[in-house]
């Protein structure tokens, strides 16, 4: 068994370390500092640190003004309010004009769990994708989380990082984090599975299980959704029969569809399948449970790669 | 070097005159645009870029300068007249008004033209970046060196942003930031106390925590004591509550609803150089 951390924890210590380093960061949030963690920061950096009350969008409006003067703003909420709810805050005061704000949401998906439908952000990654001058990432795990926060600060420009409340396997063994440069775990001929955050792990389980039936599966970690490794797409359709995308989030505008956009504009067709959430809301249940439910599960992975093979 | 001010309320209204001049002539070409709160902000922003602002239009990037946000930026050729006055861009560059291609959006953009500080259009949002400028002001070292200003429409208060922005203001003690309302009393669909009342105004912001301000917003002596009272505040944000007249300056334009969104023709335009003498 591997360590298991929060993608929320790792970003919440890797902020407050590169607080230390950088007297550029500022830090935001909405009243959830306990549960984006950015509560460690505001301890060690007080005077760097502005609670904005429940008040998301007046939160994204400061940090666009404090980005326009030359600090470095994370804006911490849920994923489902610091996106959906200050959209027009993210598309005008920081996509229109490309500062360099950083809106690092935690909470996302189904692995809310018990909080419910309400809570449980599965629109997020298409809402940040559709904005001009925005960067998405999808850490995998914990570890990876960390590097993407690092990542994140060194990028100029506006950066969407999705983090999630459960804690998750560390599966990821590389150490290096390039934005856009898509990797790949585990090689394949038969199928292959492009996933990003949670479902990584899932699909890592899924090629697992079906390795015993000898088919192989190659597995990509898409941790960038935008700019999306478009490489790794066509070599993965190029290379292998069937092609799977798997994602905590609407297969609607995440990364399901940038990779079949990617695949139709070159012209590939191949049996090709998203798995996510299928253009419904969630509910409140455990983690597990919801995955199951909303087959999310590598069961459900396995399942499919065999119907499309 | 910074730009000379001059406090003179016969120089001020001279000049504004010609910001005046210059927004019926951009917007009679553009052939569309908003003519009537334009035209009532164009004291206050005149009062502020010639007689208030420190600031350096031959060095736009200055890291002590104020900061002026057009949150209301449908006031754009107010702001794109005086700008060009004060001299960040020539006079003629005016004409290219909501052009394809120009430096001069239909709503401000500060990747495009010098001088703008933060891209307004969607109303409500300005104040919470100019939050975020005044405290960026007061984490340097050497303490605040500059003061942030932003100018809002009375239907642009309707934005439930702007009450966000308005307490975390007051909560964080912003003093080296001070909000201006350009209270024309009149907003797309008709009167704003008819449309959305948001009286009593004053009382409101007072009960926010700011130091209010209320004053007749063609008045250089009144906008002038009122910018020099803000600046004396400690620990409190100020808004100055303007008063003014919707299409102020042109008798036809004068608070006429229908002359929220749109732009003169050119014998409208005859008619309003005319009168602005």
């Amino acid at each position: 068994m591997t360590e298991k951390i929060a993608t929320r924890e790792a970003y919440g210590q890797a902020l407050a370390e590169l607080g230390k380093q950088h007297a550029d960061i500022v830090v935001l949030d909405a009243d959830l500092s306990c549960s984006t963690k950015t509560n460690t920061f505001a301890k060690k950096f007080p005077d760097r640190f502005f609670n904005m009350g429940v008040a998301e969008q007046n939160m994204i409006g400061w940090a666009a003004g404090l980005a326009a003067s030359g600090h470095v703003p994370f804006a911490s909420s849920f994923a489902v309010f610091a996106t959906a709810r200050a959209f027009d805050q993210l598309r005008n005061s920081v996509a229109l004009p490309g500062l360099n704000v950083k809106v690092a949401a935690s909470h996302a998906g189904l692995s809310v769990g018990p909080d419910g439908a309400s809570h449980q952000a599965i629109e997020d990654i298409a809402l940040t994708r559709l904005l001009p001058n925005f960067t998405v990432v999808v850490p995998a795990d914990g570890p990876q989380a960390g590097l993407a926060t690092r990542a994140v600060y060194a990028h100029q420009g506006p950066v969407y990082l999705r983090l999630g409340r459960p804690k998750v396997e560390s599966i990821i063994k590389d150490t290096s984090f390039t934005i856009g440069q898509a990797q790949l775990l585990r090689p394949g001929s038969d199928a292959a599975i492009i996933a990003c955050g949670t479902m990584v792990h899932e699909a890592c389980q899924a090629a697992e299980f079906l390795a015993r039936d000898n088919i192989s599966v190659r597995v990509v970690n898409m941790h960038t959704i935008k700019p999306l490794d478009a490489e790794a797409v066509l070599a993965a359709a190029r290379e292998t029969r069937v092609l799977l995308t798997a994602e905590e989030h609407s297969i609607i505008g995440g990364l399901g569809s940038a990779v079949a956009e990617t695949l139709a504009e070159a012209g590939i067709g191949i049996p090709f399948k998203r798995i996510g959430v299928n253009d419904s809301f969630g509910e409140s249940g455990e983690p597990d449970e919801l995955f199951h439910k909303f087959g999310l599960d590598a069961e459900n992975i396995v399942r499919q790669v065999k119907g499309l093979l | 070097m910074a730009f000379e001010l001059n406090p003179d309320p016969g120089f001020l209204s001279r000049q504004a005159l010609v910001i005046r001049r210059d927004i019926i002539n951009m917007l009679g070409r553009a052939g569309s645009g908003h003519t009537g709160g334009s035209l009532s902000m164009t004291d206050l922003i005149t009062a502020l870029y010639f007689a208030e602002l420190k600031h350096d239009p031959t060095n736009p990037a200055w890291p002590d300068r104020d900061r002026f946000l057009l949150s209301k930026g449908h006031g754009a050729p107010a702001l794109y007249a005086v700008l060009a006055r004060t001299g960040y861009f020539s006079v003629e560059n005016l004409s290219t008004l909501r052009q394809l291609g120009s430096s001069l959006q239909g709503h401000p953009d500060m990747n495009k033209s010098p001088g703008i500080e933060c891209s307004t259009g969607s109303l409500g949002q300005g104040l919470s970046m100019a939050c975020g400028m005044a405290m960026a002001a007061r984490l340097r070292e050497s303490g605040p060196a500059y003061r942030v200003y932003t100018l809002l429409g009375d239907g642009e208060l309707n934005e439930g942003q702007v009450w966000e922005a308005a307490m975390s203001a007051a909560h964080y003690g912003l003093d080296n930031l001070c909000a201006l309302v350009d209270c024309n009393g009149l907003q797309i669909d008709g009167e704003t106390c008819r449309i959305m009342n948001s009286e009593p105004l004053a009382d409101k912001w007072k009960a926010f925590g700011w130091n209010v301000i209320s004053i007749n917003g063609h008045d250089f002596n009144e906008i002038l004591s009122a910018l020099a009272r803000a600046r004396a505040a400690v620990r409190q944000p100020t808004v100055i509550l303007a008063k003014t007249v919707k299409g102020k300056g042109v008798s036809f334009i004068e608070n006429q609803v229908s002359w929220h969104g749109i732009a003169p023709k050119p014998d409208e335009v005859k008619k309003a150089l005319e009168e602005l003498k």
